[in-house]
């Protein structure tokens, strides 16, 4: 909206934009619990915590290609150890984030051995029956975990020094969370083992010929992403200062499944996309009905295998393809799209996700399918 | 009561639990058999099969012509699904059709839940109270009902498929599409069958349960859990199989849940984790099942 650059395609010009774009959104990030109600940022934190489970989950489903329908027992996890913790022995918040972390990934790691031996299909199972088993385990395991009734523990408390309402630290919280995880999901996929987690996606036996040691990559793969889905549990246990084993049903588990599947499977953005959407689409369409939620994802989900498999991550970037040109505009602003990069003032920002859902009403291009 | 009539009255309701796990089963492995897909959404196309059984019935229709119309109508919405939703995605990765049938499953659960809500529905149950008395082990006549049941949807496939120039066809779809279609068989019509006979088979099941956990969205979500474990236990390419390890799942729950303090009746659902893991650790092909030995 703002600047008018006449001279596009130089290269001067796109990195002056970029940069730009990137203050831009900064600025939307740290301006937005300033801007918004408490609620709403209540709502962004939920957003950058889903984020962080659904970048771990990506890990596996998109960049790894296995196959997990029971992330949200990984959540869980995180979010009782945190609870625990706090709870029984009153250590400090912070001191709950690495335990959860190691703590999941272990688990991660004792699943991915036989998940190592399982073709897709059987660690969709697996981890299916390992996220119904959960709740009611949770249950039995009354005298620490609290039982059905759960655990109320303290919320993250703004340190006086800040000056900050307790929304709003610990929206900066999850964000510095939510931030490093992003980073570091991103910095492991171009690391050595990202790419031959790719490779083992593309193809197992070519990828074992050149090297790649299959069982190590799977293994670690699920345990980094059972990780991801701890530390968004424990941060989870932080903002809601509640955890109850209904919480956690195998629904999570689905939901956050159906969201990285909407937001963009192996797309770096994708979980960001997806985690609004798993925040925003039920509260939404909860107001409809009870139902309307699973059949607005139940749909979405079968729609975007068929038509984008990409999700909306990608159907962004498409969507930028072709309305680039036509605007010759700072539209790519738009397809950076952080959720909360809604800048306080800024008049293009009908509702992240209905420009790209849209639009490819009138884009063509279905062929930069993969 | 002896200890030895107290174990078998547990295994006789093992066994009654254990048919309707083996029916859904059988469904999972027909379909896995026809197109190698696991369909997540197996349990809700049965839990919304019986929801139509149920409407009937409330709407007045005696229940012995409600079952058949059912059936029919789960039939012919398989062989839809299978047109619409699972053809285009055929070919693809195992993931997108895993992830296919999971988005199934949030829909038809959803759909269930839209039209008929979320409260709990009394479904009515058609097998006579009392049951026989066999050596001081009590059978209900439900139980007897339900094996029965299951045990004729077996032969009736069993003489389909091996008896018919259909389940021929069939049989050599599941075995080589590729040499089936080449030798005229139209193979998505087949398939289209298998899963329309896997809704079917499914529905059956739907409807033996629904008096025992009553009718609501989620009623088969444990129940598919139960039905993957004898799945797996039997081998995902054996209806032999999947029948056998149903009943061994039923039992094998049953018995866990009475005789293991730990498990108790809360904590059930932990043993078809455990036989699943056991059983992909120790035999991934299953009992029954045959071990893919593939050239990659």
């Amino acid at each position: 909206m703002s600047m008018n650059v006449a001279t596009l395609g130089t290269d001067r010009a796109r990195r002056l934009r970029a940069a730009l774009t990137a203050l831009l959104a900064v600025a939307a990030v740290v301006g937005a619990p300033f801007y918004f109600a408490p609620f709403q940022v209540f709502q962004l934190t939920m957003v950058l915590l889903y984020a962080v489970a659904l970048a771990g989950l990506n890990l596996l489903v998109g960049f790894g290609g296995q196959i997990s329908l029971g992330h949200g027992a990984f959540f869980a996890a995180g979010a009782y150890t945190a609870a625990v913790m706090l709870d029984r022995y009153d250590t400090g918040h912070l001191a709950t984030l690495p335990v959860a972390a190691a703590g999941c990934f272990l688990l991660g790691l004792g699943f991915g051995v036989p998940a190592l031996r399982l073709r897709g299909l059987y660690l969709a199972l697996v981890t299916l029956s390992f996220a119904v088993f959960l709740p009611p385990l949770l249950k039995r395991l009354e005298p620490v975990t609290g039982g059905s009734m759960g655990l109320t523990v303290d919320k993250l408390q703004p340190p006086a020094w800040s000056g900050l309402a307790e929304d709003q630290w610990m929206y900066f919280v999850v964000l510095a969370v939510a931030t490093v995880a992003l980073l570091l999901a991103r910095n492991l996929l171009r690391s050595r083992v990202g790419r031959a987690l790719l490779a083992v996606r593309d193809n197992e036996s070519a990828a074992e010929v050149m090297g790649v040691r299959l069982s190590l990559h799977k293994t670690l793969a699920f345990a980094w992403s059972a990780m991801f889905a701890g530390v968004a549990g424990c941060v989870y246990t932080w903002v809601i200062g509640f955890v109850s084993p209904d919480s956690f049903s195998f629904v999570l588990s689905i939901t956050l499944l159906a969201g990285l599947v909407v937001g963009g499977l192996a797309s770096l953005y994708g979980p960001l996309l997806g985690a609004a959407f798993v925040m925003y689409v039920p509260s939404v369409a909860q107001d409809i009905s009870e139902a309307a939620p699973g059949v607005v994802f139940g749909l979405l989900i079968i729609a975007v295998m068929f038509v984008a498999p990409t999700g909306l991550a990608g159907l962004a970037g498409r969507v930028r393809g072709v309305i680039t040109p036509l605007l010759t505009r700072t539209k790519p602003s738009a397809a950076v799209r952080t959720p909360e990069s809604e800048p306080p003032s800024a008049p293009p920002a009908p509702a992240e996700t209905a420009p790209a859902d849209a639009e490819p009403v009138g884009a063509p291009p279905r062929t930069e399918k993969e | 009561m002896s200890a030895v009539t107290e174990v078998l009255q547990q295994v006789v309701e093992g066994v009654g639990s254990g048919a309707v796990y083996a029916s859904l089963a059988l469904a999972l492995v027909l379909i896995h058999r026809f197109t190698g897909i696991v369909n997540f959404a197996q349990g809700e196309l049965a839990m919304i099969s019986t929801y139509v059984a149920w409407q009937l019935v409330a709407s007045g229709m005696p229940f012995w012509l409600a079952l058949p119309v059912t059936l029919a109508v789960s039939f012919a919405g398989g062989m839809l699904i299978e047109r619409l939703v699972i053809r285009p995605v055929q070919a693809a990765p195992e993931l997108t059709t895993v992830i296919v049938t999971v988005g199934l499953f949030i829909f038809v659960n959803a759909m269930a839940g839209l039209i008929w809500s979320f409260t709990v529905k009394d479904f009515p149950q058609q097998f006579p109270d009392g049951g026989i008395d066999l050596a001081g082990v009590r059978v209900d006549w439900s139980t007897l009902g339900i094996i029965a049941v299951v045990a004729v949807v077996m032969g009736l496939l069993y003489l389909l498929f091996q008896h018919t120039s259909i389940g021929l066809m069939m049989r050599a779809v599941a075995c080589n599409p590729a040499s089936a279609r080449l030798s005229g068989i139209r193979v998505g019509r087949v398939l289209m069958l298998g899963w329309g006979l896997a809704a079917t088979v499914g529905a059956v099941s739907g409807v033996l349960v629904a008096p025992v956990l009553f009718l609501e969205p989620n009623m088969m979500g444990g129940v598919l859990i139960y039905a993957f474990a004898a799945a797996t236990l039997g081998g995902f390419d054996s209806p032999v199989g999947a029948v056998v390890g149903g009943l061994l799942v039923g039992v094998a729950e049953t018995l866990a849940g009475a005789y293991v303090d730990v498990i108790g009746a809360d904590l059930k659902v932990g043993v078809p984790l455990v036989i699943i893991l056991a059983v992909l650790l120790v035999r991934p092909q299953g009992l029954f099942g045959r071990a893919a030995v593939e050239r990659a």
